[in-house]
């Protein structure tokens, strides 16, 4: 929902990029390994007990997909739109 | 507690916890590397974009005490619950945005404190600093034994493993990385709590029978009603028997004076904002927030109401089981256990983890900077080189922590205790707007106004709670929390101007920053604002929550 305004930083004020550390490398990694494991999980054991609970549904499998939509949705942003650090920005710097 | 709370967790729930764990670690680790003064540690540098300390903003705030809570008074009062957010939360945020955030951006502060010290001095300086680091570390403690029960009872851990284990880490994150290794984590936590919670509900309302079936089942469920699901007038959630009342009560005593009170002043939310890299990404920084925001309680509150159909526990509770076993807080953990498999149960244990340490982790790193920044460089230790309040601010991070271990102990004995002190604090929070508010807008306001109005407002609420609990009246439900704060409003706000009439004011050349005649434009507002787009644009952005949120209240009265 916000992700689109995460790093527009518009202005071409001697931009420099942030290396490695962004936060959204964090979100994608870790959502999209428990979206894999998710879907491992629905497709492998989806016992009856398992489906008693969640009203015969493979919620496993499902919010496993969708955890990997956003995960790879973030891992596109990262790469679209990288951090950007605008000059320096008053006080600190 | 034991039997009915325990969660059978198998090896696969266990890894996902863990490997939650590893990666919050390697977030410190990284961010570490990036502290080297004192304001990168406690302000981040003042460097990060908006939309990172919105989802901070909101996460600070979605602890323990929120998601229990709230999902317990859903369950317990169902859509009323709503107020809590779209009342007593979303207009002070966007207020806090608009208003009262270029005075703290702008006057280049490091804290709320601070702020209330270049305005008034030392004296409401040391009544703001003092009550708001000691509230920190009983807030602290409070979210870590919350932590530690829940872990007690679903995994079987001893309290004090789990105890021990949970300080251990936010320790050491927040020790490594300071305030950006807090900020990061609360962003992952909110991405980790909506993926659980999410799901929880989605499966939730499946097994009641979808929307529908939840609403024929509130309705005709025994404790329930058509009351719970309409938000308005919530005669059950301010315990007024007069519908008009009520809704007075709800927008006056929550939505203006508690929630104003606390959003706009607590410095552990608008410490993620004084964060941000310019004056235009500090004020869209809570105005952001309120988007998620305003759309939690689907994932928080229904899944209480849901619990309150479905969960046999819970059931019997609301029809008035008083051997049920159980109580309202329980019932977002019983959820879980009853609809989630292996795998989404895991990820559900770690989202709750996540929000209990973050709150956690966000308390102490808001004390660490008061700390360092307004007690210690203030008042013990004058005009030292930064790389000494660098190192002052980590050993405060492990004093407030082992604190915070105590605090969590005594709560573990002497749970009433907890519950006044929480009581006490709340009342330092309540007068607070008021004095902020009038010291912005009326120049006149003297420093004496300051301390006193203060002090007073607090007496003043303490004397109506006082009132409530030896009988005189006699208010159940929320109903004498709002007044309470009432009255600290209106006692700080007469006293205040009493007294300033009869001292002297500061000159105005010391008010320039604090007080808006006293401040040029230029300083109030971002050079650059013109230029932005409207969707960074923080009044654009206000406006359109505005709407969004009434409309919310349209949809759903």
């Amino acid at each position: 929902m916000t992700d689109e305004r995460a790093a527009t930083g518009g202005e071409r004020a001697g931009p420099r990029r942030v290396g490695a550390f962004d936060v959204r490398v964090f979100i994608a990694g870790l959502i999209g390994f428990y979206g894999i494991v998710l879907i491992i999980m629905g497709l492998v054991v989806d016992s009856a007990s398992d489906r008693a609970k969640t009203g015969d549904v493979n919620a496993n499998l499902w919010a496993g997909i969708g955890m990997a939509v956003i995960a790879v949705a973030f891992a596109v942003s990262v790469r679209l739109r990288p951090v950007i650090i605008e000059g320096p920005a008053g006080s600190a710097r | 507690m034991d039997d009915p709370l325990r969660i059978g967790a198998g090896v696969v729930d266990y890894a996902l916890i863990l490997v939650y764990f590893a990666v919050v670690l390697l977030i410190g680790v990284a961010a570490r590397r990036r502290v080297s003064s004192s304001l990168d540690f406690l302000l981040s540098g003042r460097s990060l974009p908006a939309w990172i300390t919105g989802l901070a903003f909101i996460s600070a705030n979605l602890g323990a005490v929120e998601i229990i809570g709230m999902s317990a008074n859903g369950a317990e009062y169902g859509m009323p619950t709503m107020h809590y957010y779209w009342i007593g939360a979303i207009p002070a945020m966007l207020f806090l945005g608009v208003v009262m955030m270029p005075f703290y951006y702008g006057s280049k502060v490091r804290s709320v404190p601070e702020f209330m010290r270049r305005r008034f001095g030392p004296g409401a300086h040391l009544v703001n600093a003092i009550s708001f680091a000691l509230a920190q570390i009983l807030i602290a403690g409070i979210n870590l034994f919350l932590l530690a029960t829940v872990v007690n009872g679903l995994l079987g851990w001893p309290l004090w493993v789990a105890l021990l284990l949970a300080a251990a880490i936010v320790l050491s994150y927040i020790t490594l990385g300071g305030l950006s290794a807090a900020i990061y984590n609360e962003v992952l936590q909110f991405f980790v709590i909506v993926a659980a919670l999410l799901p929880l509900t989605l499966i939730g309302l499946h097994r009641v029978g979808g929307v529908d079936g939840l609403i024929d089942k509130v309705r005709t469920s025994v404790g329930g009603g058509a009351g719970q699901l309409d938000s308005w007038p919530g005669n059950e959630l301010a315990g007024f028997g007069s519908s008009v009342l009520s809704v007075i009560g709800i927008v006056f005593g929550l939505g203006f004076v508690l929630s104003f009170g606390y959003w706009t002043t607590n410095f552990v939310e608008v410490q993620r904002a004084m964060a941000t890299k310019s004056m235009s990404a500090a004020r869209s920084t809570p105005i952001i927030a309120s988007f998620p925001k305003m759309f939690i309680p689907f994932i928080v509150v229904i899944p209480g109401m849901i619990a309150g159909v479905l969960v046999p526990e819970v059931m019997r509770l609301k029809a008035g089981d008083q051997a049920a076993g159980i109580t309202y807080n329980d019932s977002i953990l019983l959820l879980i256990r009853d609809v989630l498999p292996t795998g989404l149960l895991g990820i559900a244990l770690t989202g709750l983890l996540a929000a209990f340490m973050a709150g956690m982790a966000a308390n102490i790193s808001a004390f660490n900077t008061v700390f360092s920044y307004d007690l210690w460089q203030q008042y013990v230790k004058k005009g030292r080189s930064d790389g000494y309040y660098l190192k002052v601010g980590r050993w405060a991070t492990v004093g407030a922590t082992g604190l915070a271990i105590g605090t969590a102990f005594i709560a573990a004995g002497y749970g009433n205790l907890m519950t006044y002190l929480q009581t006490l604090f709340g009342f330092f929070n309540a007068p607070l707007f008021a004095t902020f508010i009038l010291g912005i807008f009326w120049k006149r306001m003297t420093a004496t106004a300051g301390w006193v109005g203060l002090v007073s407002g607090t007496l003043g609420a303490v004397a109506v709670w006082l009132l409530n609990e030896v009988g005189v009246f006699s208010l159940p439900g929320q109903g004498a929390a709002f007044v309470a704060a009432g009255a600290a409003f209106v006692v700080d706000i007469t006293v205040s101007v009493l007294v300033s009439l009869m001292t002297s004011p500061k000159p105005a050349s010391e008010l320039g920053g604090l007080v808006l005649s006293e401040t040029p434009k230029q300083q109030r507002t971002d050079p650059a604002a013109s230029r932005l787009p409207w969707y960074r644009a923080p009044v654009k952005l206000a406006g359109i929550s505005l709407v969004l949120v009434t409309a919310l209240n349209v949809i759903f009265r």
